[in-house]
């Protein structure tokens, strides 16, 4: 490991804003893509069970 | 070995297939991603000119390459659809749509904050940077025009053109470092030369890359069952589903 503490490790000689900016939004953005994925599933298959219900 | 294509373009057994793929692929992403971090944030030492600052490296140069990617795939699902009329082929496109504009934002994104430290600008009009905005524009411009489409197979049509026509700027994108003359630097990895970077870093973003393929062919296969669902709701199978019928009950 080459960061002597957790100080050192945010502040990325000073890159810490971009570097941490970066990985952060991609973190969440893929974050948001899962959650968004896992609603329009459960959205399709209850559209999918009312349809069931439609049927004489 | 042989592959029975056609047996998997039909939305039954692609769903089956998918359901099945898509839990290993998030977890290999997962172990790769993890594995890409360490080695990336662990492992890599400093640049001898950009410091610690480089290392957005290993979300930029992933994200930049799938952006890219996952366009071409969509233009190759469209040919197949254009050409064969397979139902699954407009639902791949749609699938794939979302995540490639994830990551074409993500591209610009994490460059604006790598050009600010580095160049003293979040943004400038340079062919690099012109030409990903525009592929960003791109995936929207599909999105958009496939959902104010009501009938779904006019609108996957529609989307081909899009997609097989815009496909052009791919290449655009990636020679433009070479065609004009840009702030953007060129390609740190190439086939045709060994890479301009230390192996530590290399392996680390070569990693992040193949975490970030896992994960979209992960996504892909989960999204595009939704679709299917949807789409094939009046089917018999779909309502013989027992995930449709447990929420029914």
């Amino acid at each position: 490991m080459r960061w002597e503490s957790w100080s050192q490790f945010w502040d990325m000689g000073g890159y810490g804003l971009y570097v941490w900016g970066s990985m952060g939004v991609t973190a969440l953005f893929v974050l948001l893509e899962i959650w968004q994925a896992r609603i329009a599933h459960q959205n399709a298959l209850a559209l999918a069970a009312t349809e069931q219900q439609d049927k004489p | 070995m042989t592959i029975r294509w056609f047996y998997y373009a039909a939305p039954p057994n692609f769903y089956a297939l998918a359901g099945r793929l898509w839990p290993w692929l998030a977890a290999l992403a997962g172990i790769l991603a993890l594995a890409g971090l360490w080695i990336g944030f662990g492992l890599a030492p400093a640049d001898a000119q950009q410091g610690e600052g480089y290392r957005i490296i290993f979300v930029h140069v992933p994200v930049s390459w799938m952006s890219m990617i996952i366009y071409l795939a969509m233009a190759f699902w469209s040919i197949l659809g254009l050409t064969f009329n397979t139902r699954l082929s407009g639902m791949m496109t749609r699938a794939l749509a979302p995540t490639g504009a994830m990551f074409a934002f993500l591209s610009l994104w994490t460059g604006a904050l790598w050009g600010k430290p580095m160049w003293g600008a979040w943004w400038v009009w340079d062919a690099r940077l012109t030409s990903e905005l525009i592929l960003f524009f791109l995936y929207l411009g599909y999105m958009a025009l496939t959902s104010a489409i009501d009938d779904v197979r006019r609108a996957d049509r529609a989307g081909a053109l899009i997609a097989i026509v815009g496909a052009i700027n791919v290449p655009i994108i990636y020679f433009s470092v070479k065609w004009w003359n840009t702030l953007h630097q060129g390609a740190s990895v190439s086939l045709t030369r060994s890479p301009s970077m230390a192996q530590i870093m290399l392996w680390g973003m070569l990693l992040m890359a193949l975490a970030f393929w896992a994960y979209t062919l992960a996504i892909v296969c989960y999204r595009v069952r939704s679709l299917i669902i949807e789409r094939e709701r009046h089917a018999d199978w779909v309502q013989a589903l027992p995930e449709v019928a447990g929420v029914k009950s």
